[in-house]
């Protein structure tokens, strides 16, 4: 058992899919451009003389999302300006929030406890660079994804462990996905995933003094392996007495390493302040009120009504609530199901057990004939079950006197023979009961 | 000349075919021809053919606005699309825009004809015209003299007629202290009353484009033309756009002008106070009563100004890396340098809580004293610059001093304030000197209707230099 206990924390970027970019009318869609360079304008371009006008929509859609986790709204926002240089950003700066993000606090729940949620602010996303394969080739720019919607949400170092920072994620993408505000697709990097991992002796409770973070993650299982080599390769470093270094590390996943991308002893100074071409931002009452009110049923809510209404095994549901449309689909199913006295746990459980071919585009009267059919023909008879058990327990004296004796294993070989001899499972309850008694009753 | 009538006049007489747009931009070129040379008024004259085409054009429209068929220039600081424009840069020495600032557009569209782009202080960093890599524009009323900054090209080119009027820039002083040094009037607009799409930014929080003409009369045209939202600025007001022109003679009786004693401190020069009296006596004659109040924060507006104005720059000029357009950093003049370090420093780690945050709680304080001003008076009256225009060369190896120099106009751009430059005398040697009103927030109205009154009562505007 290792003795350090690993301190993680997630920074996800997730682009909004508005129909226009951050602060311009161009159309934001990259992925749909036919060419490099198609949806531009002086603004994203960062042209002398242009300026930014923010989003609504992009706006609402960050504070939907942070309504929906349960954040703190800052009522008076503002922008500010990051400055740095790179060929990827056109005005020597990005504009974002740092001092009032429109959304702080909460926290999302996970099997492995809670993770709280710092903050969740909106800035615009860079152009894409695509750099030269050869040489003798350019590198190139195309600005199409210049000034798209950027949300961030960064949480508090409260994971500690690689599963559970891929369930949070997991989680936090289909809240996404149900508020239909992004895309959310992970390979085109519409939500783009950092984990900052360090690693503290177990019982201590003080952050470390260093942290490491990893980029270059574009799916989900990326991130847990990249948090597991990660955390072997500081123990390692540790049992050695070696302190890791403040550095930022991408995953390769050709190799399965994390590899040194630069070292970061200092911290960057971005010189923010409020950018004075953007007004401060006032979100209104009215406006969190019908925000508040457009937030649906989210999976985890769903999945607890699923259980209560139809039976369904949280499980179960969880498969069939990932997708917010197909969940109504079947939802309107279930429904339709259940006033047919078809048991819909049961249908559930076949689908997701791919038992059945039945889909939710299947008829309601084909399912209702199949599960009402299946259950009048192939129930065997309380006789036949008698029967059966009696023949069973002639057969297999030894594991009979098994479990008489107190071996209660050979349970389930004798329930496994009854099953056989019925040449079905169905009514496996009641065929249980009937073994247990005949077993217990003599 | 022509052009030495107001644009109402011009209107008319081109309504009646009395006379031709053509003859107006020709009128123009010859004015540049003989003069700029002399005057480095403008870094880019448009092709005369494409000017005259232009003028035909709006000579044959039959819908008419009150500024088609009048030939104006631009401050090199507007972007004009498929026209260089540099800022007075030679880091955009090349730039050809592929589009053109609402305020050109909304000119272009109402058929005034553009002759071309003025000479100005790189960046809007300058009170002279001479931190320009285009040659320091001359005065004319004095070629040995500057022109004032940093729209001092459009000033000097309005002074020369060699267009109607001109579409200046001012940051913090750039349209008033080139008008007063010229003998032109101009308009420093209230923050939010024009867009500033597709203005080359020089400090975003303080820049505001304004026309600079040769009387109140054309700047209240000119400004109903351009004012008014944009969906493209967020920073542009939707207050209603009034019909300046026809506002004019609103009578100044009952008008209460408050003088700042801090503009009357020591740093004037006696010519400069001369005129300011005067003024204040025409007024007083003109039935307005005169006030005497106090800005106490006043002496701060400078460092206050160079702190946010400096940052903003540096923030600003980040973008030109000479990758996608124009030229290097190392293009940039040593004046340019120097606000781009002083502004790096101001919002650093360390020194952001001292220098810019500091600044913008001062910024506040001025706001509310000039505030407190609104409840005695409708309006300031005071200098527009401490002196008569500066010798060429007087200025620029003391940088601290040619700041000092805008003591008088920074606060109404840090208090985002409408003033209105007027010139107002001449000094010993026959140079100008000029006053400035000071109004409260999108009350453009009153200060052109009271420039107006003035310029009725004064033929200061209406002296031309003898060039």
């Amino acid at each position: 058992m290792s003795k350090y206990t690993p301190v993680i924390g997630l920074e996800i970027h997730v682009e909004l899919n508005t129909r226009s970019k951050m602060f311009c009318g161009c159309k934001n869609d990259p992925f749909g451009a036919d060419t490099p360079n198609s949806h531009v304008c002086p603004v994203c371009l960062g042209m002398p003389g242009a300026l930014p006008v923010p989003n609504k929509k992009a706006i609402e859609s960050t504070v939907l999302l942070g309504l929906a986790l349960g954040c703190s709204i800052n009522r008076h926002s503002k922008f500010d300006r990051k400055h740095y240089r790179y060929p990827d950003l056109p005005k020597g700066y990005q504009i974002t929030q740092y001092e009032l993000p429109f959304c702080y606090g909460s926290a999302l729940h996970t099997s492995e406890g809670l993770v709280r949620l710092r903050r969740i602010h909106l800035e615009e996303d860079t152009a894409k660079l695509l750099h030269a394969k050869r040489k003798g080739e350019e590198s190139r720019i195309d600005f199409n994804r210049s000034g798209v919607p950027l949300m961030e949400l960064v949480t508090e170092p409260d994971i500690h462990s690689a599963p559970q920072a891929k369930e949070f994620g997991k989680r936090l993408r289909a809240v996404i996905l149900y508020l239909g505000i992004s895309d959310a697709d992970l390979e085109r990097g519409n939500m783009r995933l950092e984990a900052s991992v360090s690693l503290r002796k177990e019982g201590e409770t003080a952050l470390p003094s260093y942290k490491v973070e990893l980029k270059n993650i574009n799916s989900f299982s990326f991130m847990e392996k990249a948090v597991l080599f990660e955390i072997k390769r500081q123990t390692a470093l540790l049992e050695t007495g070696t302190q890791p270094t403040q550095e930022t590390r991408g995953w390769h996943e050709a190799t399965g390493e994390t590899v040194l991308q630069r070292s970061k002893e200092n911290a960057d100074d971005y010189r923010y302040f409020p950018d004075p071409d953007i007004p401060p931002i006032e979100l209104s009452e009215a406006l969190l009120a019908r925000l508040q009110a457009a937030i649906p049923e989210l999976p985890d809510a769903k999945v607890a009504r699923w259980k209560q209404e139809y039976g369904i095994e949280e499980r179960y549901g969880a498969m069939l609530s990932d997708d917010r449309g197909e969940a109504e689909k079947w939802e309107a199913l279930f429904s339709a199901l259940k006033k047919e006295s078809v048991p819909v746990a049961d249908f559930v459980k076949d689908v997701v057990n791919k038992k059945t071919a039945f889909t939710h585009t299947a008829p309601v009267a084909d399912i209702q004939k199949h599960y009402h059919s299946q259950r009048a023909v192939a129930a065997p008879s309380r006789e036949k079950v008698t029967e059966a058990v009696a023949a069973v327990i002639q057969e297999n004296a030894k594991a009979v006197a098994d479990f008489r004796g107190g071996n209660e294993k050979t349970l389930m070989f004798l329930l496994g023979a009854v099953f056989k001899k019925l040449h079905t499972k169905l009514g496996a309850d009641c065929i249980r009961e009937e073994l247990l008694k005949a077993l217990r009753g003599r | 000349m022509l052009l030495d009538r107001t644009i109402a006049e011009l209107q008319t007489l081109l309504s009646s075919k009395e006379i031709s747009a053509r003859e107006l931009v020709e009128e123009a070129y010859v004015s540049i021809e003989k003069h700029n040379n002399a005057l480095s008024a403008f870094i880019t004259v448009r092709e005369k053919k494409d000017a005259l085409r232009d003028a035909d054009a709006a000579d044959n429209s039959p819908s008419r606005g009150p500024l088609s068929g009048i030939p104006f220039c631009l401050k090199d600081a507007y972007v004009t699309k498929d026209l260089r424009t540099t800022a007075g840069s030679a880091v955009l020495d090349t730039f050809i825009p592929p589009y053109s600032a609402t305020v050109a557009e909304r000119l272009l569209a109402g058929g005034a004809i553009l002759i071309g782009k003025n000479n100005m202080d790189a960046w809007g960093h300058g009170s002279t015209s001479e931190n320009t890599d285009y040659g320091a524009v001359r005065n004319p009323w004095n070629l040995g003299r500057v022109a004032g900054g940093s729209s001092g090209g459009s000033a000097a080119a309005v002074a020369a007629r060699m267009a109607a009027f001109a579409i200046g820039e001012d940051t913090g002083g750039s349209i008033r202290a080139p008008a007063s040094m010229c003998n032109v009037t101009g308009l420093k607009v209230t923050y939010g009353r024009l867009s500033r799409y597709g203005a080359i930014a020089y400090a975003s929080s303080l820049d505001t484009v304004g026309p600079m003409a040769k009387s109140a009369e054309d700047l209240a045209l000119v400004l109903a033309a351009v004012a008014g939202a944009d969906p493209r600025d967020a920073t542009s007001s939707r207050r209603e756009v009034h019909a300046y022109h026809r506002l004019l003679e609103k009578p100044l009786a009952g008008t209460r002008i408050g003088v700042p004693k801090e503009f009357l401190a020591e740093e004037l020069s006696g010519e400069v106070r001369r005129a300011v009296d005067e003024a204040i006596r025409t007024y007083t004659s003109l039935g307005a009563t005169i006030i005497s109040v106090s800005i106490p924060s006043l002496s701060f507006a400078v460092p206050i100004y160079y702190l946010i104005a400096t940052s903003e720059t540096s923030s600003n000029l980040n973008r030109y890396d000479g990758v996608r357009f124009g030229n290097g950093r190392e293009r940039f003049t040593e004046e340019t340098m120097r606000r781009i370090v002083v502004g790096t420093y101001a919002l650093k780690a360390g020194y952001h809580d001292e220098l810019y945050t500091r600044a913008t709680k001062g910024r506040t304080l001025l706001i509310r004293e000039f505030d407190a001003l609104w409840s005695s008076c409708d309006m300031l009256l005071g200098p527009t610059m401490p002196d008569v225009p500066y010798k060429l060369g007087a200025l620029t190896e003391d940088p601290v001093k040619m700041y000092l120099a805008d003591i008088f106009t920074v606060p109404v751009n840090l208090t985002g304030l409408p003033s209105l430059a007027l010139p107002a005398g001449f000094s010993d040697d026959n140079l100008p000197i000029g006053v400035q009103l000071i109004g409260k927030k999108f009350d453009e109205e009153s200060l052109l209707a009271a420039g107006a009154a003035y310029q009725r009562a004064t033929k200061w505007h209406k002296k031309e230099p003898a060039l």
